[in-house]
């Protein structure tokens, strides 16, 4: 039954409830449609044996009477979350053979829901890159091809690029991304689905593998607004193993979505307006701007004086934190080790980090380990947490005003592979509009709004006051109602 | 797209070979000179970059510490976790006897 596989996680979830088909049904085609997309390089590790155990405890449970929220809904995990007994590389050599003896809090509490895990996705090393082309296992390919007849390779965005990459291609009805510095939000631009970050301290990031530890925060992406309301629920929570864990019950943010948002106050912020962005992405953030008009919203313009600065202050802040974070790699506990012959203990460590570490994650350790050396921590470090608390400052005057900020989610279209690879700054220039308020901690989603003239989706964002993903989701479903986004991309693969 | 330099400012230092070397070495990553070459500029561009920052006015503004505020909790002082000594161990790639092993440290 390969239609299952158009089917998102509501129409599952309720259809394995209703009993209009088994939920080993629904695992056996994710299954096939994941051995059959191999060639987009999405998942590192396929598990279809854990999907069909979940589809069987589902099928169960529901003869039982006893079926969880997420019964029967497989799901893809990306290689950031730490899965027992199944290896987690977050998309590095360095961990090549890392099979973790834990679950991740994320990823059990979705397994606890009742998912099923079809398998790992591939990312970039240690989500440290806008493209997936960092990853050690190779760049995940999008699934949607340019209207012109070539067949140019697309990147998915990144870092959650085979988690985009799985959705798009409906090798996933939902998956786990993971957001630093816009990493759920691209890709979901890029491949027209839904990725939503949530306030940061939401989802525990205990078992997820750190990158710069006061931005990550975890999130779905899925097809719609609904499927990633349902995700989200299952994934949040309070968790006593993460100190940053928020302890506060989780809202039911599906049972109280509604698109009825007239009265909403959503700003424009003009910063955003940034010189050189392509016409298009402009065009669809007018036509964004004339549905949340429909909705019954109130426009209103508004200035975050400092977004100009959100980029630089983030590539202080994330390498630091990632210097940090990364030193934890040094072939002695777990991963890859590399002893040269009669070397000592720091050879080894040196050696080790050499071979394990990917050219982007290195360049990003050099950074880090630079702004906090002795002599530059003020200039550097200590300047870009003072100017952070400038950005956030600009977004709480900023909410004082309005309920929501709607914004572009990236400034072009995806790229081809290799087109920006060789210049770092290009590269994070891509994150240009999501950063802000990842610096802020705020929730945010991108939803699709359409397709450019070479027939690419591009993506809109939605931000909200920090712990109101409700508003957010909502705003976001008025907006998909209104976008009517149903492109897909012809599967070639 | 264009990207926003403060072609004014000072620099606060330029990293050159040696800085490369002595960073490296503090990041504990073994460098080649072919790759100390590449890293210079790379390292350059990006902090030439960041630098923009410096022109900020943080007067009284104190450095962010939480986006969003919340106290650190305390609990029990009491054992909550252990006797897992064959897990800590499964993924080193050298353990003897129930401990990592690494290279002779002491001659």
């Amino acid at each position: 039954m390969s239609g299952l596989t158009d089917l998102g996680i509501a129409a599952i979830r309720d259809g394995v409830r209703g009993g209009d088909f088994s939920a080993r049904e629904v695992a056996e085609a994710f299954d096939a449609a994941v051995e059959r997309g191999r060639a987009l390089n999405a998942f590192t590790v396929e598990t279809p044996e854990i999907a069909l155990a979940a589809a069987d405890a589902a099928d169960k449970a529901r003869a039982s009477g006893d079926l969880k929220p997420l019964s029967g809904v497989p799901l893809g995990i990306k290689d950031l979350f730490a899965t027992k007994g199944v290896q987690t590389t977050a998309g590095s050599r360095i961990l090549e053979g890392f099979e973790p003896v834990y679950e991740s809090t994320v990823s059990g509490n979705l397994l606890a829901a009742g998912a099923g895990m079809l398998g790992k996705l591939n990312m970039d090393e240690f989500a440290m890159g806008s493209s997936n082309e960092t990853s050690a296992w190779g760049p995940v390919l999008s699934p949607w091809r340019r209207n012109d007849g070539g067949n140019a390779a697309l990147t998915p965005g990144g870092s959650s690029g085979g988690s985009a990459s799985a959705v798009a291609a409906r090798l996933a009805p939902g998956v786990t991304g993971t957001d630093t510095g816009g990493s759920i939000r691209q890709p979901a631009a890029f491949v027209g689905i839904t990725g939503i970050k949530p306030t940061y301290g939401r989802c525990s990031r205990w078992g997820m593998v750190a990158f710069a530890s006061s931005l990550d925060q975890a999130g779905p992406m899925a097809r719609d607004v609904r499927d990633c309301a349902i995700m989200l629920e299952a994934m949040a929570g309070f968790d006593p193993k993460d100190s940053t864990s928020l302890e506060l019950p989780v809202p039911a943010w599906e049972a109280n979505l509604s698109s009825d948002i007239r009265g909403k106050r959503i700003g424009i912020p003009k910063e955003y307006r940034i010189d050189g962005v392509p016409a298009e992405i402009d065009e669809v953030w007018e036509r964004g701007i004339a549905w949340m008009r429909d909705a019954g919203a109130e426009i209103v313009e508004v200035s975050l004086p400092h977004t100009k600065y959100a980029l630089p202050t983030y590539y202080i802040i994330a390498p630091a934190e990632a210097s940090s974070n990364l030193a934890r790699y040094d072939g002695v506990r777990y991963g890859r080790r590399v002893a040269p012959q009669n070397g000592n203990l720091t050879d080894m460590y040196e050696a080790t980090r050499a071979a394990g570490f990917g050219a982007e994650v290195k360049r990003r350790i050099m950074i880090g380990t630079y702004v906090l050396s002795a002599g530059f921590y003020d200039a550097y470090f200590n300047q870009a947490q003072k100017v952070r608390a400038l950005i956030a400052r600009d977004f709480e005057r900023a909410f004082a005003e309005v309920d929501l900020l709607l914004t572009p989610t990236a400034p072009s279209a995806a790229f081809g592979l290799g087109e920006k690879s060789d210049d770092p700054i290009a590269m994070y220039l891509n994150d240009v509009f999501a950063v802000p308020a990842s610096l802020a901690g705020l929730p945010a989603i991108s939803v699709p709004a359409g397709l450019n003239a070479e027939g690419l989706p591009l993506g809109l964002q939605l931000i909200g006051r920090a712990l109101d993903e409700q508003s957010v989701l909502n705003a976001a479903l008025a907006f998909e109602e209104r976008a009517g986004f149903t492109a897909r991309p012809e599967a070639w693969w | 797209m264009q990207r926003s330099t403060n072609a004014s400012a000072t620099p606060i230092m330029t990293v050159d070979a040696s800085t490369v070397r002595h960073i490296a070495r503090l990041a504990r990553i073994a460098v080649s000179d072919a790759e100390v070459e590449a890293l210079a500029p790379e390292l350059n561009n990006i902090l030439g970059w960041v630098e923009q920052l410096q022109e900020v006015d943080v007067s009284g503004v104190e450095p962010m510490t939480a986006v969003i505020p919340n106290a650190l909790r305390l609990r029990d002082d009491v054992v909550t976790d252990g006797g897992i000594r064959e897990d800590v161990l499964a993924n080193a790639p050298v353990a003897e006897h129930g401990f990592f092993a690494v290279p002779k440290v002491i001659e």
